[in-house]
């Protein structure tokens, strides 16, 4: 059980949900040593301490080498309109894009608590690097002026064209800091996100808007972690389950705000031990779909809004449905019906199973000898046969539809089945080879965050007449592979994980938008 | 429909994202745009051609350049302000309103916003009813009736106008001007008087792109018998359901081409290949074409029932695949030349009817 006490071999990986704060302590080997659940608290660290308390216990802390924190912490903080910083809005690209004004498609109430002054100045570049106009450098001197007039707290700034060409972004900054001092927070798109200036925009405002409530969550983990004395490589998993050093992320709350969704995905492929499957996550009240590829989940290829910003982040692509453990079950025979209402988690009072009076899914599941461990079977030994058939056969039929529509191939694929009701999920489904329910799937979220690798990307347009498309797809390759060396990769280990590329229309030259990932386990 | 207002641009975007057929740039910022300048003008009066003096000059205005960068150059609106002034100017009269040549995708609500910043009236017609990738395939071309003079304009204030032989010509002029302008610029064409639009427009596209929208929002609200209604109004037929299998995308010669296959959802197999160029041009099932340019194919996702655009298709998308039927102005002489499945050159297919 215990091994050199100079040997760094393990990692903890925590997940601060809305519920739940969970964390796990994962070997080298991928195996789970400990793992604990408690109640989230309002300041994250409360939580994240006794969750680090449950795990440790009995292990040597030297050997642990890495902490990964997935939280969504940020994403409650907008979606509740709490903490969020004031935040003075420049936008590099006039005379373009005066026809619409920062933040126009903001709900109000979002927008008056964090957008305060804004401004569209001369700037930006046009699509082939030249610029759109010279920097206005006396324009972006009296928005600072302006910004702490109105008493913002941070600057967000965005220019045409920054993803491909970042010189008036980096400027703007420097005038600003230069005017108002090095340590006032300014958040550059380019660092942010894609193509897509509006979209682009918004997310470096919520950022700018995050950098508080960010840094208390980021000092809640490294002070819990010193608290715990763990000399480790503290990192935060970002929206597309890959890593950024923690004291990187508090500069970039957005890009870690979204998760949980995927570390979940992650996490229960891995404990499963495999890389390309249907996840099934089975709640109280509902389930969602999703479909990994490679390790990573495919991502939706929709706008997705965050407390309702348009924002062009990707997020996995999930498909929602009213099935769970506490779906209510009514009538028989013809008139069998199901949901899409749910008692939700009252399950474990309301359920006939365990002596309340509404006849869930579970109840059903238990009857028909899916369900073990919870309720009593005898009080539902006596529900009518043909309704206990019924339902699961319509439970059947949905997790049948939705797995067949996640694949995108014929090829059978294993699905996972996950959450507290994954019970419901039949043995044999059509079109799938093996139905798994992974070990410790419960922390399948913390499990994800602690196996998350480091990643790079690129994001620019190419001349496929210049340069062969071999060519240039190449140069993406290595520059999206430089990068997720430089954020930690081990060089030996980086893969490509995907290559997306847009070609341009009407552009002449053969112009290509290339979208290029790369990802690695940790060095 | 009399007037528009801030309120109304949601609907008619649905609309003109039905009617792009899966391109037409994405609406998306043509409708802040419009909001914005509805909000900031005032709103705009709906005219039908017959309202105006058969003599009076209406002028029009839409995007022009590669989507791609539109969405990083965002319009300022005064481009298209000055590609009518330029215009204007050069045809030493005044117009008496603006209309869209395009009522699908984003050049659908583009001219909104500059008749609303001019005072102008917008007049309830275009020339395509659909998007088209060339300015010349337009039902005015059918009529004789041609696309020059026409002006070319950046946000920066730089104008030029073209005088022009013929459509074709337009076109080849007013793209080598958009190379140089930064690629995401406003063009005016096809100045007409209001008589010439009543008698070779595809009159009232505005109020169909309104009611069309109006019909997929009630079965996007699961409103009862809304899907059946949207079909029988619109004169639509469902094609397919189905996901997408393999996507294939390649520029050629300035134009997004790509292949999308659908396998369907029911499990028999059956394949329905949809060939696209800029817009959804040919939809062959088991390899027979069943749907052809100029009438509209357009996919809706499954769950939503939003229209599809090929920028945002993806593999494993689920959507349905409908027909829609191209304005009847269409049906003129010279059709299939300018926008059937030749013109675009699919030499081996012929143009086949939706069936009724």
């Amino acid at each position: 059980m215990s091994p050199a006490g100079d040997s760094r071999d393990l990692r903890v990986g925590i997940d601060v949900g809305g519920t739940n704060t969970d964390a796990v302590v994962i070997d080298a080997a991928g195996e789970v040593l400990a793992a604990m659940k408690v109640a989230t608290t309002p300041e994250p660290i409360d939580g994240i301490r006794s969750a680090l308390d449950g795990v440790l216990v009995g292990l040597e802390h030297s050997r642990i080498a890495k902490a990964m924190l997935g939280t969504t912490h940020s994403a409650n903080a907008i979606i509740q309109r709490r903490g969020l910083d004031k935040v003075a809005m420049l936008r590099l690209a006039a005379p373009s894009s005066l026809g619409i004004s920062p933040g126009a498609a903001w709900p109000a109430d979002i927008r008056a608590g964090v957008i305060g002054t804004t401004a569209i100045i001369e700037g930006g570049h046009e699509y082939n690097g030249k610029e759109i106009a010279a920097l206005d450098t006396e324009a972006v001197k009296r928005l600072a002026a302006e910004a702490v007039r109105t008493g913002c707290r941070s600057i967000a700034v965005a220019g045409a064209f920054s993803p491909a060409t970042t010189e008036h972004e980096i400027r703007a900054r420097e005038i600003l800091q230069a005017e108002l001092g090095a340590d006032f927070p300014v958040s550059v798109s380019y660092e942010i996100g894609s193509l897509g200036l509006l979209e682009r925009e918004n997310a470096t405002i919520l950022n700018a808007a995050l950098l508080s409530v960010a840094t208390g969550v980021i000092s809640g983990f490294e002070g819990a972690l010193a608290e715990h004395r763990l000399d480790v490589a503290a990192y935060l998993t970002q929206n597309d389950g890959t890593l950024m050093m923690a004291a990187e992320a508090g500069q970039y709350p957005v890009l870690t705000l979204g998760s949980g969704p995927t570390n979940s995905m992650r996490g229960a492929c891995a404990l499963a031990g495999v890389d390309d499957a249907i996840v099934i996550d089975v709640g109280g009240t509902s389930a969602d779909a999703g479909i990994l590829v490679g390790g990573f989940p495919r991502q939706s290829s929709a706008a997705i809004e965050v407390g309702g910003v348009r924002t062009n982040f990707r997020m996995p692509d999930l498909i929602s449905m009213g099935l769970g453990g506490g779906t209510i079950v009514r009538d028989a025979g013809a008139d069998l019906r199901i949901g899409p209402d749910s008692v939700g988690y009252d399950v474990a009072t309301d359920a006939i199973c365990v002596g309340g009076d509404v006849l869930t899914l579970s109840d059903v599941s238990l009857a028909a000898g899916r369900m073990t461990g919870f309720g009593d079977p005898a009080r539902v030994a006596t529900l009518d046969a043909e309704v206990v058939g019924g339902a699961l056969g319509w439970v059947d039929e949905q997790i049948s539809i939705v797995s067949e529509r996640m694949k995108s191939t014929r090829a059978a694929l294993p699905l996972l089945a996950v959450g507290g009701g994954a019970h419901l999920v039949p043995d044999a489904i059509p079109g799938v080879s093996e139905v798994i329910r992974p070990k410790h799937q419960s922390v399948a979220n913390a499990y994800g965050a602690g196996i998350a690798e480091a990643s790079g990307s690129v994001d620019r347009v190419y001349s496929y007449d210049a340069s062969s498309r071999e060519d240039c797809l190449d140069d993406a390759r290595q520059l999206a592979t430089d990068a997720a060396v430089r954020s930690g990769a081990d060089p030996g280990q980086v893969r490509i994980t995907t290559v997306t590329e847009v070609p341009m229309t009407y552009v002449p030259g053969g112009g290509c938008r290339v979208m290029v990932k790369a990802a690695g386990p940790l060095a | 429909m009399d007037l528009l207002t801030h309120d109304d641009i949601e609907t008619l975007c649905l609309g003109a994202t039905l009617l792009g057929t899966g391109g037409g740039g994405d609406p998306y910022v043509a409708k802040l745009l419009a909001q914005q300048a509805l909000a900031t003008y005032g709103p705009v009066r709906v005219v039908d051609p017959g309202d105006l003096p058969p003599d009076a000059l209406v002028l029009t205005t839409a995007v022009i350049g590669a989507p791609t960068v539109t969405l990083e150059k965002i319009p300022a609106g005064t481009e298209f302000v000055g590609s009518v002034e330029a215009l204007a100017s050069y045809l030493g009269k005044e117009p008496a309103a603006i209309m869209s040549i395009e009522v699908g995708g984003l050049n659908t609500l583009v001219p909104i916003a500059t008749a609303a910043e001019m005072g102008l009236p917008i007049v309830n017609a275009d020339g395509m009813r659909r998007a088209f990738p060339q300015i010349e395939m337009t039902v005015f071309t059918l009529a004789g009736l041609p696309a020059g003079p026409l002006s070319i304009a950046d946000e920066k204030g730089n104008q030029c106008v073209f005088k022009t032989t013929n459509n074709h010509v337009a076109e080849a002029l007013a793209r080598a001007a958009v190379i140089q302008l930064g690629m995401a610029n406003a063009i005016s064409c096809y100045p007409l008087t209001a008589g010439q639009i009543a008698e070779g427009a595809i009159v009232g596209s505005l109020t169909y792109c309104n009611e069309v929208a109006g019909l997929l929002e009630a079965v996007q609200r699961a409103d009862e018998g809304a899907w059946e209604r949207f079909l029988s109004e619109s004169g639509s037929v469902e094609f397919f359901r189905g996901k997408v299998v393999d996507l294939d995308r390649r520029t050629t010669a300035g134009f997004a081409r790509s292949t999308v296959i659908l396998e369907d959802l029911d499990g028999s197999g059956d394949i329905m290949r949809i060939e696209v160029q800029n817009e959804n041009l040919i939809a062959f099932r088991d390899g027979e074409a069943v749907i052809t340019t100029p009438n509209l194919i357009c996919m809706l996702d499954l769950e939503t029932f939003d229209p599809i655009t090929t920028e945002y298709i993806a593999y494993g998308h689920r959507v349905i695949v409908i027909g829609m039927p191209c304005a009847p102005e269409w049906h003129r002489p010279g059709m299939l030349e300018l926008v059937g499945p030749e013109a675009f050159g699919y030499d081996d297919v012929d143009f086949v009817e939706l069936p009724r």
